[in-house]
Formats: structure tokens, sequence, C-alpha cells
């Protein structure tokens, strides 16, 4: 892009919350059922049927809110915007126009090697629609699944200066409502969509030139593109001595094309009015401040614990810090006392081993963090060596007795006992007299000789540090 | 006029009667069909109701309405029962579930009959703008009932129900009660579920019972008033315990609204009955205070600015896409909205759609929309300082006596005139209640209006019963 101009972006983002059950009824919030098999009179726009909201979508909302450190309004209302097309039933979206749910917040991103603040205008609540399609034979069909699913329309301020940090934002954005458990931000199936107003002026130019929108951006990789290809498009026009208008355009991810969706003129007149059918939302701030207490604590301040309190290198901060159940797990294993480098050891190696193995996700991981721990605990005391360990954690999978239990089933009888090892180490230093001999005569490296053969005779279950002490006094016994 | 069926006590005394009193009542609705009160009438439904209701009562159940023969007007849901709200453009629709009024009236021991005829989505006031023709006055069949609720009015006022629903968004149940003689309530916004209640203006409707007297209309408002978790509007107030209505304990203040009584377009005999009321009350011991409601004259454009802007929206969902009429010349999405819906309204309620869409427009909003909402909070404030000073407050329930049909329909201001006593009571969420008087000079029946605090319908029904104490003849 021509170093003349600049972007200047801003995002809407709409994220499906994780409900049970959709905004304003009852109906199940699931994704990739039959089509119009989770819909019922309110959800349909059947006549004489009245939303009602659902506290757990206030509450996921107020939690995203907390997250991205926006102000929760104690009062908010729902009003309608009026508009008709075959997949909004009622002929109008319930949403929240001039009293949203929030104000304020903000994300912070990396991008091209800088920190930024990218600000956050609102957050307000509204309802999704269903799902047109055209087929083939020219007729459109509806699937009415998606209608009345909770979303949280987050609006950034124009921030962006680059398609990088829009692609940034969202990154850091979709993490964080992951995190929480609020969106499973799945982007291709439109759990989690990405419109991008967008307008370019000269370098140095402080004020604002006509923006266009776009829609329909279903990827991160998407949404940079479009930025991209759009402010091409407005400086090729600019710098022809054209006009760029306002419209909304739609990108087409098979073509990698913008295509004008509609002329704006003006603005589009969704005749918003109060919804007369719901009453105003009102919180209290015991509630707000209940969930803020009841918030995990987020990545980006995870990450900067586990790299200046733990000395993790960047790979297992990120790997660590990103999913939450993961981290949590991560973070049990630590029990405050264990040591979190060589407990990211394990997680990253041996549990993602078993992970991948099984197809589980981590929480399906059997083992929980106390007989886990117990299995550490050994390998530090130096009572199972690695290998062993390696072996009773694939056991303990399916088995829920004690370390002990297992590590002894296995044959890796704990050989604490210095009588058994000095035994063992009779044996062989006996049964090779050869080795011995050059061993006194000052071929000092042949321990490593010794070692191996009595850990081989040992099934591999010797304390190596016991060992190697206990063979050295043997070797230089008169 | 007499009740033509056996009262519900005489019904509840003797169950076993149950069955032909449905029988009869569905028999005087079919015999007068030129009356034009139903759209449907239940005979089967009506039959197994009945049936269900008489093994309850043989259980020893204690229903509250048990022998209550009822109407349903017929924007109102019952399962599986075509709901047509009047229009063309809700051919072939059985709703798909019931409406929580009529599931608490059903489960008081109440039988449904019948869907009765209502302007279009409720909207009129004579009962003319309906798709299944206009409902027509019991005591005089070239006038009209009133409406939005007129063929519920007349299943009441012709003695073949004891009760009836209809809806109140702006007067749609106390004008044709006063015209056709019976006692018409609006309860409280909020006192009674609008779940299964059609929409036409969200903020105003109100589910209102018809009924004879005060004591059933309060009996019928106590089985279905409450709290309802599909209702987010409906209030969490506590139904008063007493299920039988008694007589004001002490004597009432009265308050007497002096722009309504002095109204100009009030005429003469109404004028003269008002009089009569105050005179009446007065002798019985209560006190009148006379109370003034300046922004009150605003009442009909504010309502009828609020009533089409959530109307226009409200209606949004009959596009023939899902359920109703769809054109059959449409070809592709857009025209199946544009042509369902223009064949699928009648003119009156595209008229309102038409307004509700101009005045929510944008530029226009504040003008009106913004506007209409805060004379209607004034209008609130004003009631509410009044209602401070008095129990209740008496007006006239309509300007005129039935007017003929076809009087008031090329003249749609003059129409929405009929609704200038009952809209303050809807803007402002307030119980009212219209009470018969006596009849004019030609026979027709003159109604007075009561109008009391929130959630107070007790004293409302108490006082509208001093009312019937004190009415001339009785």
């Amino acid at each position: 892009m021509s170093h003349d101009w600049e972007i200047v972006a801003g995002l809407e983002i709409h994220a499906q919350l994780q409900t049970k059950t959709k905004a304003f009824c009852r109906c199940p919030n699931l994704y990739g059922a039959d089509p119009n098999t989770l819909v019922c009179p309110v959800c349909l726009g059947m006549p004489g049927a009245l939303p009602v909201l659902n506290r757990e979508t206030v509450s996921q909302a107020a939690r995203l809110v907390i997250a991205v450190g926006g102000t929760i309004h104690l009062h908010s209302k729902f009003d309608r915007k009026n508009y008709f097309y075959a997949d909004l039933p009622k002929g109008y979206q319930i949403s929240q126009y001039d009293e949203p749910f929030s104000t304020g917040g903000a994300v912070r991103i990396s991008a091209g090697g800088q920190e930024k603040t990218i600000r956050i205008t609102r957050a307000h609540l509204e309802e999704d629609a269903g799902k047109s399609m055209h087929l083939d034979n020219g007729a459109s069909v509806v699937d009415m699944n998606r209608c009345g699913v909770p979303l949280v329309e987050i609006v950034s301020e124009p921030d962006f200066r680059s398609a990088e940090e829009a692609g940034a934002y969202l990154t850091v954005l979709r993490e964080l409502l992951r995190f929480i458990g609020v969106c499973d931000g799945n982007m291709e199936r439109g759990s989690l969509r990405c419109d991008a107003n967008v307008s370019v002026r000269p370098r140095g130019s402080h004020d604002l030139r006509e923006r266009t929108e776009m829609k329909n951006l279903n990827s991160i990789r998407n949404v940079e593109r479009a930025i991209e290809a759009e402010a091409e498009r407005q400086i090729a026009i600019y710098e022809s001595g054209g006009v760029v208008h306002r419209q909304t355009l739609q990108w087409d991810d098979q073509t990698d094309e913008l295509r004008p969706m509609r002329v704006k003129e003006g603005s589009d007149d969704y005749r918003y009015f109060p919804e007369p059918d719901l009453v105003p939302l009102e919180l209290e701030t015991e509630f707000v401040e209940a969930t803020r207490r009841a918030m995990p604590e987020l990545p980006q301040s995870r990450r900067k614990r586990y790299r200046e309190e733990f000395g993790l290198n960047d790979e297992a901060v990120y790997f660590l810090a990103t999913e939450r159940r993961l981290s949590d797990y991560y973070e049990s294993l630590l029990d405050g006392k264990r040591n979190p480098v060589s407990v990211a050891g394990w997680i990253q190696g041996e549990v993602q081993r078993l992970l991948k193995e099984y197809g589980w996700e981590i929480e399906q991981f059997p083992v929980g963090a106390t007989r886990f721990g117990a299995l550490m605990d050994s390998v530090d005391k130096g009572s199972l060596n690695r290998n062993s360990a390696r072996d009773v954690l694939r056991m303990m999978l399916s088995d829920d007795r004690d370390v002990d239990s297992i590590a002894s089933e296995l044959g890796f009888g704990v050989k604490q006992d210095d009588t058994q090892l000095a035994e063992i180490i009779d044996q062989v230093v006996t049964s090779s007299p050869d080795e011995f001999e050059r061993y006194r005569q000052g071929k000092k490296n042949l321990i490593g000789y010794f070692m191996g053969q009595v850990m081989k005779a040992a099934g591999g279950n010797a304390n190596p540090k016991l060992l190697q002490k206990l063979l050295a006094e043997r070797l230089e016994r008169e | 006029m007499p009740l033509l069926i056996p009262s519900p006590e005489t019904l509840r005394r003797n169950p076993e009667k149950l069955p032909e009193a449905v029988a009869q009542s569905l028999a005087l609705a079919r015999a007068n069909r030129h009356l034009g009160a139903f759209i449907e009438l239940l005979d089967e439904r009506a039959g197994v109701s009945c049936g269900e209701v008489m093994a309850r009562i043989r259980k020893g159940e204690e229903l509250p309405l048990a022998g209550f023969i009822i109407a349903v007007k017929d924007n109102i849901s019952i399962k599986d029962v075509p709901l047509t709200c009047g229009s063309r453009i809700l051919d072939h629709h059985p709703a798909t579930f019931t409406a929580t009024a009529v599931e608490r009236l059903e489960r008081a021991g109440a039988i449904v009959i019948g869907k009765t005829n209502l302007d279009e989505f409720a909207m009129g006031s004579s009962n003319e703008n309906s798709s299944f023709g206009p409902a027509r006055h019991p005591l005089d069949d070239t006038r009209v009932p009133g409406g939005s609720s007129g063929g519920s009015a007349v299943s009441v006022a012709a003695g073949w129900c004891h009760a009836a629903l209809g809806s109140d968004t702006g007067g749609s149940v106390r004008q044709p009660a006063a015209f056709c003689g019976i006692v018409g309530l609006k309860p409280t916004y909020g006192r009674v579920s609008r779940y299964g209640l059609v929409a036409f203006g969200s903020s105003l409707d109100q589910i209102s019972p018809f009924a004879h007297d005060c004591t059933s209309a309060f009996e019928v408002l106590h089985a279905m008033a409450g709290a309802d978790s599909h209702d987010a509007t409906s209030a969490h107030v506590k139904v008063p315990e007493c299920e039988v209505l008694s007589l004001p304990k002490n004597k009432l203040r009265v308050g007497v609204v002096r722009e309504f009584v002095d109204h100009e377009a009030l005429a003469p005999s109404i004028r003269a009955a008002s009089r009569e009321v105050c005179d009446a009350l007065t002798s019985a011991g209560h006190t009148l205070v006379e109370v003034s409601l300046p922004t009150a004259k605003l009442a009909i454009p504010v309502y009828y600015i609020v009533a089409t802007a959530e109307a226009s929206s409200n209606l949004a969902r009959f596009d023939g896409a899902r359920y109703g009429k769809r054109s059959a010349d449409a070809t592709d999405v857009n025209s199946v909205l544009e042509l369902s819906r223009g064949i699928g309204f009648g003119p009156e309620v595209r008229r309102r759609i038409m307004m509700g869409t101009y005045v929510l427009s944008a530029g226009y909003f504040d003008a009106y929309y913004r506007t209409a909402q805060k004379v209607r909070r004034l209008i609130k404030e004003e009631l509410q300082a009044v209602l401070a000073q008095t129990d209740v407050l008496l007006t006239p329930t309509t300007p005129s006596t039935a007017f003929r049909i076809g009087e008031k329909v090329d003249d749609p201001v003059a129409m929405y005139l009929s609704d200038i006593f009952t809209t303050p009571a809807n803007l402002a969420g307030l119980p009212a209640v219209s009470i018969p008087w006596r009849s004019d000079e030609s026979g027709l029946p003159i109604g007075m209006q009561l109008m009391a605090n929130y959630f107070d319908e007790e004293l409302l029904l108490s006082a509208g019963m001093e009312l019937e104490r004190l009415r001339p003849g009785v």
C-alpha cells in the first residue's frame, strides 16, 4: 500500500453466547441440528408469542464486558430494529440502541512489533436471525434454528491503522471470549462474525473520510485481506480524483473479491423504538461485583506471570495460557509448590501426546491433578525415572489406583533399598571381571558401562543418584 | 337483555345440566348468525371441556369458574383452533399454543364455546373492519355493537354467554360494553398475561373480560390474573385474596373529570346520565370531587401515535413467509412479503401501519413518537395525582351511544374520537371499567366509566357494584 495513505478502520464483532437456551425463549442454543428443529412460537415469531430474557445471557455478556474492562450499565433497555427479511421472523430484531449494555473497554494488541490499545466503544445485547439459503432451483429456504440465539455486538473505535492490527485484535478478542467461555469463536460456523468499516486518509491528516462497510468476513485472514483490498480500492479512487461513496460490500471468499451489497442512502432507517414486550434491564451492583469476583485470571495476566515468575519460554507461555481448561489444569498441577518448568514439560510433552493419541480434549484427560502430581513427585524424589513414569501415567489413564501400586505392578518396584541395589551391583561387578580390572587400572569412564548394566538388571528402576553413589563405592572398594 | 342460559350458580349446583346449557349457548349463537358475533363455534372442543369440567366437579375439585360458559375474541390464541384476528392474512392458521389467560380460565372450569368477531387486528371502534363482515348490535342490527371486541360484547349482551374475553388497547372492551349495556373491565396493564394475545399496541394491550355484572367480571379477572413466566411485562403483584366482590366498605371519594363530563362531543343523553350518576352517588353519601385533567385532551393523538407505531412493528411478522396468506403471484422472497401483505391486510390496518411507520421514521421520530411518549408520561402523572386525592374517577365511557353501521366508516377521525374517554387509562396503564347505567330515549345503553389506582381492581369493581345498586329501575 502506498505510504502516502493511512487506513482508518473499526470493527463490529458479533459473538454468539454459549448459553444453554436462546436469549428470549427456552429453545436449545445449539449449532448443527436439523433445520427448523430448535424452534418454538417465540423464536418463530408466531402471533401472540412474547420474549422473556434469559438470565444466563446477561451473565455471559457481563463477563465479556468485564474481560475487556468495559463499564456495565446498571440500566439498559431493549429496542426493536425494524426491517423485513425472510429470515427475520418477527420483522424486527430485538437489540439495544441508545441505552446499550455497556460502554468503554479496550483490548491490548501487538502488531508490527508494537503494542497498541484498541478502544471499545460499546457492547450491546441482541438476538440472531435465521439463516437464508438460496437453492439452485431458484427457491429460497430458511433455517430458523439460529433465530433468537443471543449475540453481543462489540463495536470498536476506528483505531485500526492496518489490516494486521485488525487481525491481531480479532485474535486476542477471540482468545479472550473462548477463555472466559462465553463464545466458541468459530468464525466459519458464524458463532463469531466480523464487519469492518474502512476509510483511508492521507498520512498525517486527522479528518475522517467516507467509509464503507464490509460484511460476511468469516475468517481472520479474510478480515485482513478485505481491509487491505478495500483500502487499495479507495486509494485508487482518490488518486484518480474520484469520490468514495458509502456502501456495503460483501467479501466473496470463493473469488477473494469484494462485491457491493447495496448502496446506503444516508443510512438505513431501522425505525428503532423501545421494545414494549421487555422491561428495561436493571442490574444490581452486587451482581456486577459477584461476576467480577468470579472471573478467572485472564490470558494476558497469566502470560506475564508465567514468563516473569515461572521463567517459561514463549512457546510454553503461549501454550499454557491460551486455553482456559489447559491453563487451569497446569496451575492445579503446580499446586503452588511444584516446579513450573518441569510441570510445563510434562503437559507440553507427555500429556499432549496422550491427548492426541486418544483424540481427547484436556477436560477429558482422566488423570486428575492430585494423582498426576503424585506421579511427578515420585520422579522428582528419584523413586521413579521419567521413562517408567511415562508408562505409569499411561496405565493411570484406565486404572485409578495410586501411583505406587501401579508402579510396582508394572515391575517398577521402587529400588530405593540400598541393600537390594548393592546386591545387584555386586552381581554385575562380579560377572564382569575384565571390565572391573580395566576400571581398577584407570579406565574410570567404564563406570558408565556398569551403570547401564545395573540399570538393566534392575529393570530400569534404580534411583540413578543412589546407584551412582553405591556403584562408585563398590568399584573403589579395596 | 336477560341471560338466556342458566346462571353459573345454577350450573355449579347442577353440573349435569352443563351439556345442555353449552348446547343451548351454541344454538343461540347459531340461530343469531346474522349478528356476526362469532367467527368460529367450537362445538366439539366445548363438548370435550364440558365432560372434563363435570368429571372434575364429580371428583370434588373446587372450580371457581365452574358453570361459566364463555367466548373468546379471535385475537387470543387457543391451540389448534384457527386464529384469524379478523384478517385475511391469517387464512388457515391454527394457533400453535394457548394463551395463558384462556389456559387459566379453563383450568378454573370455564367452557369456551367459540371465537368472536373483531375489527381486524383489534383496529377499530365499530367491528366494521372485519374481513368476516361486521358484528351487529343485539338490540338493533342496523347499529354497531362497538369495537374492536364487538363479537365478544354481543355474545354476552345477547344472553348467550356468562362472560367473554376481549382485548382493550384504547377502549376496545369498555366501548362495546357501554354500547351493548354490559360490564367491560380493562385491568391494570400487567395484571393479565398478554401471552397468546396477538399484539396490536403492546404497551397498551390488556386482555379484558366482559360480564353481566361486576361480581362475575371480578371472578373472571381473579381466575386469569397474575404473573406469567411467558410475559415479561406481567406484574408480580399479588392477586387479591378475596374471590367474592362486595360493596365498598367506606364511602367513596369520586373524582369527576370536568373536561370529560362537559365535553362538547358528548351526546345530551349521556351528559344527562352523567349528572344522574353524580346525584345518585351524592344521595348515597359518597363525596364528589371535581378534578381536572388538562392534558387528557391530547390522549387521542398520543394514543394514535403510540399504538400505530407499535402496531407497524407488531404486524411486520405477517409476511406470508411462515404462516397465513401467501400471494400466489409472488416470485421471490421480497415479493412474497410485499404481495402477501398487500392482499392480506384490510384498509384500516394498512392505514395504521403507514401512520406507525411514518411516526417512527428518521426525521419524524422526535416530532411524533418521542413527543407522544413525553405527553403520555404527563397524562399518566396527571391521572396519578388526581387518583391520590380520590378513590375512583368517573367519566362517561363513550361520547355517544351505538351508532349506525356505515355512519363513520368514511371518517376515520370521527371514529377515533369514540375512544376519547377510554384511551387515558391505557396510556397510563390504569384499570378502568364500564358499567351500564340506563338506556337513552331510543333504548340504547349508556355506559359510565370508572378508573382506579394501579392494581386496585377490587376497589374499582366494588365502586362499580355500588353504581349497579344505584342504577335506576333496580
